[in-house]
């Protein structure tokens, strides 16, 4: 009876749901328990938590640090969704870095190169990102297809690969020019008619918040429709649940990887978007990185649910934001880094310990009901 | 092996009170149990009365929640299994625990290797032991075969020998003929008749009904998780046994009346398979079935059987012709075959048949994503399905509170019922069945027995497969016999009985 229980994968990348108000006891419960870890780290470190924490609360709810927040929220969230499609149908895909850095690079060359009315520059934009988010992770579908190669591995290697074309096409010669004022290179700024104005939505300050959070919302929602409402999704889902029951119920799971991977590159080609065309208008040297593996946590952390990655990445967010305080009260902003790996580790251990508490529940109810609603009936013939 | 001598009367195992609780059901309760020394005592129950469950108590592999375990006397308090190896206790299980590329002196050492200066293994040694126990118990083992060449019932012999190479008295064997053929199962008697003679003791588990008459000295019947009666069986028949066992009448297989027609459903020519290392597991079947037609095939499982069936549902390259009805669907994707109305309940529910984490109405889809009620174009119409789960709950009586309950949550039985009601659903017209009443209860059998003949009777065409005699004899119009994958004998299964059955599965005589 192994095959009867879900493997520890399963559920800790979600393709196991909790169901009720359970599903909140264990985000609850873990960042309950990373409180407690990090206010032990402060109070190694000779910090007082409580107040620290109240700094950080205090300081992440301004207005210009929540515009911050969100806008920080927006790429991780994208971040996430891309790596939880891979993950719902058992595919690691720890490219998502690669293939974001590499689509936002062309996708910003070009931009910079073409001038369009403003709608179509920038779904050209985006689309190009896509394309070169895609095309990339369907190497590594590709790989796995024909080669049997482990996408772990080839994803990996591909960030590398990715980080080695970036340095060549990022060049005077090729892609680059100079950054006004400065020894930065990058590409050619696009022009107005490619950018997306931010949004002045928080009352109380100037700052605002990426245009393209709404792309970010979009990209949730149709994850969503796409996964439990769709036949394409059901397929994903059940060859992310059981391979072997997957084929035997018609699913072509070869075609399914290279699909899951080419979406998954797909959004992971927008991660880039909010930033280049809200804010910075060209890839240079100092373009964010190390995107891909916040969403790797995140999506752990929201369990890939839409909804919940949407909480892990405003809290991600949160943290980031208001640890920038911390330097001035002289306490090490790192201590944010401990916060971010503890939650994600608790809200692992608390899930399992969740999960098991509602098998057992949901045994014993419906053993229960059996053994008391249904009207008894006659089992085989009787004596 | 010093005490080989029956002593005293004191039981060799006893248990008492044994209770073991899972979540949601009670395995064990209250077992009672005294097994002699010297005996050969059999414990029988249906699938699922908690047989296991109390082995592996026995065996150190889970522990009681209540109850007293003793061995020879003394009580025990079992954390492993090699607690239990040390207290002269062995298993074997019903799944040989062999590697087939070492030798069986190999495989007898693994794990307690016999050291020779530190480092070295003393095959000599064990060599010597090996012979000695063989000649001892009659076991005809030889120490230096390769597992792989060797048959099923030797290579129970060397599972047998493993356990008493590491001194056990007490063997407890985990439904030992459940892989043999009839001829296999006499050797075994034979074997463990000369096991008990030597003054071991034997806990036999079986369900089957006349090898425990002709082998035990003692009889524990298990029903629903506890010991309803200890009998001898020089004073009970098969029928009686049977009746304990069940608590009720058995329920029979056997249909009434041929419903065969003369319009063939499926065709299969020349089918073959070939593994990776082009080893030939499906060798050049042939066979047609007619529309109402129940076609079996026996045969000892791994001849073939599994990958005969993956081969006609496309999961499986194959060379040959497939035709259902008209149409060749031998290039056919799985998806396709199942459109054009091939039903498939597999082998193994819980790898093939069902996603057990997920509720019973996406269940429900698995396997008919493309149809409807289940989805309207490219989306699921979850409106559609569940009702249409609701109807499969109702009409195949599968007990559940309601159709958002997991999979893993119902029991075997209801979950076979499930799939039945599934692949019946859509109007299929040809239906594979492997091993369709396999590890579920007698109720549930019954039932899937009958929304078998329902289904033949209206005119499906069904490719049977089983490891269970009676109901490949009962249910089939037509019985062929596979062996490392061909099909080497038709049998009318009209008048042919399990024993002729079972030596024409072995290629050992011919089938009447």
């Amino acid at each position: 009876m192994k095959s009867a229980e879900s493997s520890f994968a399963d559920r800790l990348l979600g393709r196991v749901r909790l169901t009720g108000l359970l599903s909140l006891a264990a985000p609850l419960l873990a960042i309950v328990f990373a409180g407690l870890i990090t206010s032990v780290v402060l109070l190694v470190s000779g910090d007082p938590p409580l107040e620290t924490l109240g700094v950080m609360a205090d300081y992440g709810t301004q207005p210009r640090s929540i515009v911050l927040m969100l806008n920080y929220a927006t790429t991780y969230y994208l971040s996430a969704v891309a790596v939880a499609i891979g993950f719902r149908m058992n595919l690691f895909n720890i490219g998502v870095d690669g293939q974001y850095r590499l689509a936002a690079l062309v996708a910003a060359a070009v931009g910079g190169a073409v001038t369009l009315p403003a709608p179509l520059h920038i779904a050209l934009i985006l689309l190009v990102a896509m394309l070169v988010g895609a095309g990339w992770a369907s190497i590594a579908g590709l790989l796995k297809v024909k080669r049997g190669v482990s996408e772990v591995i080839s994803t990996i290697m591909l960030n590398a690969i990715a980080t080695a074309l970036g340095a060549w096409l990022l060049n005077k010669e090729r892609l680059a020019v100079e950054v006004a004022g400065s020894n930065n290179i990058g590409t050619k700024p696009i022009p107005e008619s490619g950018r997306v104005a931010g949004m002045a939505i928080i009352p109380g300050t100037e700052a605002k918040v990426f245009g393209l959070i709404i792309l970010a919302v979009v990209v949730g929602v149709g994850y969503h429709v796409l996964l439990s409402r769709t036949r394409f999704g059901f397929d994903l889902r059940a060859t992310g649940r059981s391979e072997s029951a997957a084929v035997a119920s018609g699913v072509n799971v070869k075609k399914m990887v290279v699909t899951a991977m080419i979406l998954s590159g797909a959004a992971a080609g927008l991660i880039g978007m909010p930033q280049l065309l809200g804010s910075s208008y060209s890839y240079s040297l100092d373009f964010p990185t190390g995107l891909g593996f916040t969403g790797i946590a995140i999506a752990l952390l929201g369990r890939n649910h839409p909804v919940g990655i949407a909480f892990g990445a405003l809290l991600w967010a949160f943290l980031d934001t208001s640890s920038s305080i911390l330097q001035l009260h002289e306490i090490s902003p790192e201590i944010v880094a401990i916060m971010q790996g503890t939650i994600v580790l608790s809200v692992i251990i608390a899930y399992e310990l969740v999960h098991r508490y509602q098998i057992t529940a949901e045994q014993r109810r419906v053993s229960k009901e059996l053994a008391g609603g249904t009207p008894p009936r006659v089992e085989g013939a009787s004596a | 092996m010093e005490e080989a001598v029956i002593s005293t009367s004191t039981p060799a195992v006893e248990l008492a009170g044994i209770t073991k609780r899972f979540p949601g059901v009670v395995a064990n309760r209250d077992i009672a149990l005294a097994v002699e020394q010297g005996h050969v005592h059999a414990i029988v129950g249906e699938n699922g009365a908690g047989k296991s469950t109390l082995m592996k108590i026995l065996y150190g592999m889970q522990r009681p929640d209540e109850g007293e375990i003793r061995v020879n006397g003394a009580a025990v308090a079992f954390r492993s299994p090699s607690d239990a190896i040390s207290a002269g206790i062995g298993m074997v299980h019903q799944h040989f625990m062999l590697a087939d590329n070492l030798t069986v002196l190999e495989n007898v050492v693994l794990g307690s290797e016999p050291r020779k200066g530190g480092i070295a293994i003393d095959f000599g040694a064990a060599r010597k032991k090996i012979k000695q126990i063989s000649d001892t118990y009659s076991l005809g083992v030889d120490p230096d075969a390769l597992v792989e060449d060797l048959g099923v019932g030797a290579r129970q012999r060397v599972e047998i020998l493993k356990v008493l190479y590491r001194g056990a008295r007490i063997l407890i064997l985990d439904e030992p003929t459940a892989v043999l053929v009839p001829h296999e199962v006499d050797e075994l008697f034979g074997n463990l008749r000369e096991l008990v003679r030597e003054g071991l003791t034997i806990i036999f588990i079986s369900h089957k009904l006349d090898e425990v008459l002709s082998v035990a000295d003692a009889i524990t019947v298990i029903r629903r998780g506890t010991t309803v009666a200890s009998v001898d069986p020089k004073a009970v028949t098969a029928r009686q046994l049977a009746e304990l066992m069940v608590g009720s009448e058995l329920p029979s297989p056997e249909t009434r009346e041929s419903t065969v027609t003369d319009v063939v459903a499926l065709s299969v020519r020349n089918l073959s398979v070939h593994s990776p290392d082009e080893r030939c597991i499906v060798d050049g079947v042939t066979f047609d079935i007619r529309k109402g037609e129940v076609l079996g095939i026996a045969g000892v499982e791994g001849n073939g059987q599994a990958e005969l069936v993956e081969a006609i549902m496309g999961m499986r390259p194959a060379e040959g012709e497939i035709r259902l009805g008209e149409e060749d669907i031998s290039a056919w994707s799985t998806l396709r075959r199942r459109e054009a109305g091939v039903g498939y309940i597999p082998e193994d529910r819980h790898r093939h048949g069902l996603l057990l984490e997920a509720p019973l109405w996406e269940n429900r889809i698995l396997g008919h994503q493309t149809r409807r009620p289940n989805v309207k174009g490219p989306w699921i119409d979850r409106a559609g399905a569940r009702a249409d789960t609701r109807r499969i709950v109702e009409q195949y009586d599968v007990r559940t509170p309601g159709i958002d309950v997991d999979a893993a949550a119902l029991s075997g039985g209801n979950q076979q019922k499930l799939i039945v009601g599934r692949e019946m659903s859509g109007d299929p017209v040809f239906l594979i069945a492997s091993h369709p009443t396999r590890g579920v209860d007698v109720g549930a059998q019954a039932a899937i027995w009958d929304h078998l003949r329902a289904a033949r009777a209206a005119g499906l065409a069904v490719l049977l497969i089983s490891a269970d005699l009676d109901e490949l004899i009962g249910l089939s119009d037509t019985l062929k016999v596979i062996l490392r994958g061909r099909i080497v004998a038709d049998v009318d299964p009209q008048n042919v009985t399990p024993e002729q059955l079972g030596s024409a599965m072995t290629g050992a005589g011919e089938a009447a």
